[in-house]
């Protein structure tokens, strides 16, 4: 009798799961025979997109890449609608493969015809990409911090917010952008804290509590800034991290100017990253983290302090996104404007549930957003046909589709948003 | 567990029926929202004298000047709510005044000019009335709706498109023809959510901020340089809608106060006699207390969530079509204030109960129309109103902190409600 019950629950997913591949690969399939249509066919055959990859003042000039528009998107679109087939017929189960692939075939026809008849710095865009990424990504490891030991994290937006506004004033009082620094990450560490009072001690719903919390900083960060840094302005200037060339690697053309000529918070980001994978996954931390996350109860049994765990993990997930805020400031413009997020603390929501909770996916996510962001500056330069709004609202849309599991499927810790009770 | 506590401690089992009336219970009921606004209020007055530049030019010689730092600081924070207070309830002098000219000369001018004030804050409390409904309608299902926002903004674009695309109607098609498209637009964009939820078991909180974000991007796409909403005028706006599908006013100008008001109050009763009084609504609260016990109750669980979402999604774009039907005429893009946001401030302030989100919402109104006042009187930013409200609702989601700042007992049971289950459940 339970067998009979398990093998039915297997056909059954083994049909969603056949089904699933035939839409996605029907769909796929789809999309590349309207891709060759519009970007390829439509396009007459003596136009030209040309990819450039030095800067007009690089002391290394590299040739520029001169691509038939027509006869690129012929290959990329067939390439893509050849994918589609295999995945029909013999099903990809990786599915960070699937989306890589789509999502690069895709984007390259999409560029490619953007840029017809004109020119683009292709490293120049990759530099972006990066730059406009790290925000993303510190949130999103901020959010897996907090969400791997079963607290939600929907604060990250505030905790940006915050940051933002409290490293530019304290920049601009000390003159030192390294105290702005970290006087930003405290912020966020404050603030993380009440989210972590309020969800752990009070157990307040952790949604609601991180409302609070992006209400909170909004009206405060507003509040301040007029009363404030209207009537002065001086106090609305830090100024910004100068670039920080590593010796040799900077001079490797392309690569160099997109990875080893950055900000110093660049490279501090991209090792946070390897830092908390190494943290979750290879120490005894990590591993006690992900046990409070799943099953709390069980964890307990065995000694762990939830309690403690959670605290410390809210607090340092604060800190991260606190330094993704600081990263908008300090790092970029040296000034606070209203509102200035922007909706980035939600994308790097989204990147963390794209990247299934994990900081190397989530770093993938949020490369993709960070690529959809300086593209669509990019295209507005180039007057292209898509309006940048529709090419901003990927990442939200992406993040549905995700996660109603139509290509791949997320997991959330289990134990997420529930508040523990020590029994 | 609870059971076994209940049998164990005999005290418990004392507690009053749930429906009983019982002025004990309705005093436990107010004590902690009417605490929760006293303290926010008292803590926005820190925030307010602290960040004070007279205040802030005296802090360095506190010692030898303190009683003189805190006057400063007691006359900063008295100034800016006096004309907070003056702002929300109007000054009645000058009512009163301008009655008696009505009375004597006929020349109601000054009368209404003196009205404006407190009429303008249930203006401003009305949006506040559909979208305090909209999210508690979703706690009482047991969803949590972020996306109110959103979905005003969804019902704002639906009648001001048929608003300004119809032309001929007499206003008794025209209007309701308008509101409708909003909550239908609002009850489909929040559908999305709920379909997802109710099929792929989809949290609704982080699909209702996604869709937040489409839309708001969406708004801008239709606002811009070209886009298909554009108006003729220089501004990212839409054109007028036509007066057939104006929410009439009820008195002449200045003052704005319209018939959007009475409607709003109309859905207060609605949402009662739905959520009280209907076998809808039953399902709507079992599921919200239990969506497994709802489930071997017969009850479809999925239907309800889908019908849940759609009701508060077409309360939040009835907000939407009120704002632009009632007040601009037309779209802007930054055409509401946050009255999504707050929105989870005043369903948890009115405890999900539709007449608590009335009392509640004509606070919020009063205050946001008080603000406004108080920045152009006492030069107090108006978002001091989003820190106040963000510590309401702080202290009504912890009532443990302002019990133990006013020494109260704890009550009886443990009542906490649970509005949210997780991202993946």
């Amino acid at each position: 009798m339970f067998g009979m019950v398990a093998t039915s629950v297997a056909h059954k997913t083994a049909d969603f799961a056949q089904r699933r591949r035939w839409i996605v690969g029907g769909v796929i399939v789809v999309v590349g025979l309207l891709a060759l249509w519009f970007f390829a066919i439509q396009v007459p055959a003596d136009e030209l997109s040309k990819y450039r990859f030095s800067g007009g003042g690089d002391a290394v000039q590299l040739p520029v890449v001169e691509l038939p528009t027509a006869a690129t998107n012929w290959i990329l679109s067939l390439l893509l609608i050849g994918f589609g087939v295999y995945h029909l017929v013999r099903g990809l189960t990786n599915s960070a493969v699937l989306f890589g692939v789509i999502a690069f075939l895709l984007l390259a026809i999409f560029l490619t015809w953007s840029i017809r008849g004109a020119s683009l710095n292709l490293t120049g865009l990759m530099e972006s990409t990066l730059i406009r990424s790290i925000p993303f990504l510190l949130g999103a490891l901020s959010g897996i911090m907090c969400e791997r030991s079963g607290i939600i994290n929907i604060a990250i937006e505030g905790m940006m917010l915050t940051a933002a506004f409290v490293s530019v004033i304290v920049g601009a009082l000390t003159g030192n952008l390294w105290i702005a620094l970290v006087a930003g990450v405290l912020s966020g560490a404050l603030i993380a804290g009440v989210h972590a009072v309020f969800s752990i001690q009070f157990k307040v719903d952790q949604i609601i509590s991180g409302t609070v919390i992006n209400i909170f900083a909004v009206g405060l960060t507003n509040f301040l800034n007029l009363r404030w840094l209207t009537t002065n302005q001086e106090l609305n200037n830090s100024g910004v991290f100068a670039k920080v060339p590593i010796p040799f690697l900077a001079d490797i053309p392309v690569l160099g100017t997109i990875l080893f000529n950055q900000i110093a918070l660049v490279y501090i980001a991209l090792i946070l990253m390897f830092a908390v994978n190494f943290l979750l996954y290879k120490t005894r931390w990590g591993l006690r983290t992900r046990a409070v996350g799943e099953h709390p109860k069980a964890a307990d049994t065995l000694g762990v302090n939830v309690f403690k765990i959670r605290y410390v993990n809210v607090i340092l997930a604060g800190m991260l996104a606190a330094l993704g805020g600081a990263f908008l400031t300090l790092g970029s413009v040296g000034r606070f404007d209203k509102l200035m997020t922007n909706g980035r603390g939600f994308i790097a929501l989204a990147a963390m549930i794209f990247g299934n909770w994990n900081p190397f996916g989530s770093f993938g996510a949020s490369l993709l957003f960070g690529f959809m962001d300086s593209l669509q500056l990019k295209l507005q330069i180039l007057t292209s046909v898509i309006p940048s709004e529709i090419l901003l609202m990927a990442p939200y849309l992406a993040t549905m589709i995700v996660l109603a599991g139509v290509v791949g499927r997320v997991r959330p810790p289990a134990a997420e948003g529930i508040p523990y009770e020590k029994q | 567990m609870a059971e076994a506590a209940a049998t164990a401690n005999p005290k418990n089992s004392s507690a009053p029926a749930p429906n009983s009336f019982n002025l004990r219970r309705l005093l436990d009921a107010i004590t902690i929202p009417a605490l929760s606004i006293l303290t926010a209020f008292l803590l926005s007055g820190f925030v307010i004298a602290f960040t004070s530049p007279e205040v802030l030019a005296l802090l360095p010689q506190f010692w030898q000047h303190p009683v003189e730092l805190l006057t400063t600081m007691l006359k900063t924070v008295l100034t800016a709510y006096a004309a907070l207070l003056q702002g929300a309830f109007g000054d009645w002098g000058a009512i009163l005044q301008g009655f008696q000219v009505w009375l004597t000369t006929g020349n109601s001018t000054e009368l209404l000019r003196a009205l404006r004030d407190p009429f303008e804050s249930l203006v401003a409390a009305t949006p506040y009335i559909y979208t305090g409904l909209a999210v508690a309608v979703g706690f009482k299902g047991g969803l949590f709706n972020i996306g109110v926002e959103g979905q005003l903004f969804a019902g704002a674009i639906a009648s001001a498109w048929v608003g300004f695309n119809i032309e001929g109607l007499p206003w008794f098609l025209h209007l309701p023809l308008a509101l409708i498209a909003g909550i239908l637009a609002g009850a489909v964009w929040a559908g999305i959510a709920g379909v997802l939820k109710a099929t792929r078991g989809v949290n609704e909180v982080i699909n209702t901020i996604m869709l937040n974000y489409i839309m708001f991007l969406f708004t801008d796409w239709l606002l811009s340089d070209g886009g298909p909403m554009r108006g003729n005028a220089g501004a990212p706006r839409t054109p007028e809608i036509y007066p057939s599908a104006y929410l009439p006013r009820v008195l002449p100008d200045p003052v704005r106060f319209h018939w959007g008001f009475f409607l709003a109050i109309g859905a207060v009763f609605f949402v009662y006699w739905l959520l009280w009084k209907t076998t809808v609504g039953f399902e709507i609260r079992t599921v919200g207390a239990s969506p497994t016990a709802a489930k071997y109750a017969g009850i479809a669980v999925g239907k309800v969530f889908v019908l849940a979402m759609g009701l508060s999604g077409g309360l939040a774009g009835l907000a939407g079509a009120n704002e632009l039907l009632g007040l601009n005429h037309y779209m802007v893009a930054a055409f509401s204030p946050g009255y999504g946001f707050d929105a989870i401030a005043l369903a948890l302030l009115g405890k999900s109960n539709p007449f608590g989100v009335l009392a509640a919402a004509l606070l919020f109104g009063a205050l946001r129309n008080g603000a406004t006042r108080m920045q152009s009187l006492a030069t107090v930013p108006v978002d001091i109103i989003s820190v106040m409200q963000a510590l309401i609702i702080a202290f009504i989601a912890a009532p443990e902190i302002v019990r133990w700042l006013y020494r109260l007992k704890r009550p009886a049971q443990h009542e906490q409600e649970v509005f949210a289950r997780g991202w993946g459940a």
